[in-house]
């Protein structure tokens, strides 16, 4: 399961709308299971159907999250013509199975579409998403 | 003169970390190395070291190099901080107390 505050669930839907038509991409850094920042990342591939981190600034960020004592909490990315659930290109890299997988899909522009995944050697999982009124 | 083993220990930590090539390994490929997040391994290139930590933890190399002896496209690899596809990749020339980082890729997407 996903417990996810308010405000991390509305800044990865900001960050998903603001860059449709490409695909966003970006990390939730948390502590104990809880969000403690959002930190939206360049989509190098700045593409409406594909997305990849790039290579310096993630080593970086990942970097400033283990020096917080933090953790990578969640992995999240939009797609933008299709439903919120990892596509076969999603599961194939997938690489991170201690992270949740957040899609949002921004194919409509009046509802919202906001799913979590664990991704284990090929295998997705979906996970119920708890939203919480404040980060703690 | 008397030597403390604290005035010592300076010198002493950095010839343990010139000892090897430091590798971090990432989550997923723990599985090749008991669960070690840091191992030592040994080579003049990066593709020398790769087969060095083959020798001991039994298969990592198929995640990082293809058949056509390739780095995958979606691993990151650095050395000393620096993303090998722009210094040579599996030919990168690495030496004792350098650093490789191992992370995968973060990418994926609707297509």
């Amino acid at each position: 399961m996903l417990t996810i505050d308010q405000s991390t669930y509305d800044e990865i839907v900001a960050h998903a709308r603001r860059d449709h038509p490409d695909e966003a991409c970006g990390l939730v850094a948390g502590r104990e299971g809880r969000p403690t920042r959002v930190i939206p990342m360049t989509n190098a591939a700045r593409s409406p159907t594909f997305y990849e981190m790039d290579p310096l600034e993630q080593l970086r960020v990942f970097r400033d999250i283990d020096d917080a004592g933090e953790d990578l909490m969640v992995i999240y990315h939009s797609h933008t013509a299709t439903e919120a659930y990892p596509s076969r290109t999603d599961i194939t890299i997938a690489g991170y199975p201690d992270a949740h997988y957040v899609l949002v899909s921004t194919r409509y522009a009046d509802e919202e579409e906001f799913r979590a995944f664990r991704i284990v050697d090929g295998v997705v999982t979906e996970e119920p998403v708890t939203v919480v009124a404040g980060r703690e | 003169m008397f030597v403390t083993p604290t005035a010592r220990l300076p010198h002493l930590v950095k010839e343990e970390s010139q000892m090897a090539v430091q590798v971090r390994i990432p989550t997923i490929l723990r599985r090749y190395t008991g669960e070690a997040r840091i191992v030592e391994g040994k080579g003049d290139t990066l593709g020398d070291l790769f087969f060095d930590l083959d020798s001991r933890f039994t298969g990592i190399r198929g995640d990082l190099v293809t058949p056509a002896g390739e780095l995958h496209r979606f691993v990151n690899i650095y050395v000393n901080d620096e993303d090998v596809r722009f210094l040579g990749g599996l030919a990168t020339p690495i030496a004792d107390g350098d650093t490789v980082t191992i992370l995968p890729a973060v990418a994926g997407g609707a297509r």
